[in-house]
């Protein structure tokens, strides 16, 4: 059994995996967060993939910002369970949802 | 005749419509491909202008918005006619545009201050409305080009974007 192995087999009997953090791309194209919904947990990560030439943001009205130049991607990691709409400041008709799970 | 045209031209302004309706016939792809291209430098012009003058940053920031994506989406056009060969032709639609923007600047370029940032913001939400109406009932169904269509179409939810920005940043002036 290799180190790691061990080192996994040691977690698990004493109970104590964390729940594995995901990376979640949420891909721009045409003026369109897709998927639109995402569920996801605490600690996770969101990454917006822009695949447009326009820089657009993932705003929340009174709280976080994600700015997203254009081709480029950007991310936020998820700190607590909460739903939020956001939208694109620069194009408000651009609407998404965070469904953040504990 | 003269009583005629300017009952005519006077229900066209009162439809808010006026620079479009001259157009009778359905747009070739070379006259869509230069109005579209047009009603983009137009707003550029215009966003220029408020970039001079206006002291209020919403006002600055979202002028710079539009000069970013208007010069971003005609790059786009000008890499599609390219791209298909067609020459982008002058017609009555882009005449009367520009004519009806460049009185406007003219307005806007009197005003200092608040008027300013008003009548600039005012006319940019009427201006994108305009224009997606344009979109929407003429441009879009009148393309023939099937590339050219979904640029179009990207240019409707760009432009609709903006309208609903410039109401936004209109709402912030009061
Ligand atoms: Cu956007």
């Amino acid at each position: 059994m290799s180190k790691r192995h061990l080192w996994i087999a040691l977690t698990l009997a004493i109970g104590i995996v964390p729940a594995q953090a995901e990376t979640i791309q949420v891909t721009i194209d045409k003026l369109v967060f897709s998927p639109a919904s995402v569920e996801a947990k605490a600690g996770d990560t969101i990454e917006w993939v822009n695949k447009d030439v326009f820089a657009h943001t993932a705003t929340v009205k009174g709280g976080w910002e994600v700015m997203i130049p254009p081709k480029k991607s950007a991310s936020l990691t998820l700190q607590k369970a909460e739903t939020v709409d956001y939208f694109c400041r620069f194009h408000p008709n651009m609407k998404g949802r965070l469904v953040v799970a504990p | 005749m003269l009583i005629r045209h300017t009952a005519t031209l006077a229900a066209m302004l009162l439809l808010g419509t006026a620079p479009f309706a001259q157009a009778a016939d359905k747009p070739t792809d070379p006259q869509i491909a230069h109005i579209a291209y047009t009603a983009g430098v137009i707003d550029v012009e215009a966003a220029k202008l408020a970039i001079g003058k206006s002291k209020n940053k919403d006002v600055v920031d979202f002028a710079n918005d539009m000069v970013r994506d208007h010069e971003a989406v005609n790059l786009q056009a000008l890499d599609l006619v390219k791209k298909l060969k067609v020459t982008p032709e002058d017609n009555a639609t882009s005449q009367a545009l520009s004519k009806a923007a460049a009185d406007e600047r003219a307005k806007l370029a009197k005003l200092e201050g608040a008027a300013f940032d008003k009548a600039y913001v005012d006319n940019e939400v009427a201006y994108h409305k305009q224009v997606n109406g344009a979109l929407e009932t003429l441009l879009i169904p009148s393309a023939s080009n099937a590339e050219l269509k979904s640029l179009l179409e990207t240019g409707l939810k760009i432009f609709q974007g903006h309208e609903q920005h410039a109401e936004h940043v209109a709402g912030m002036l009061k």
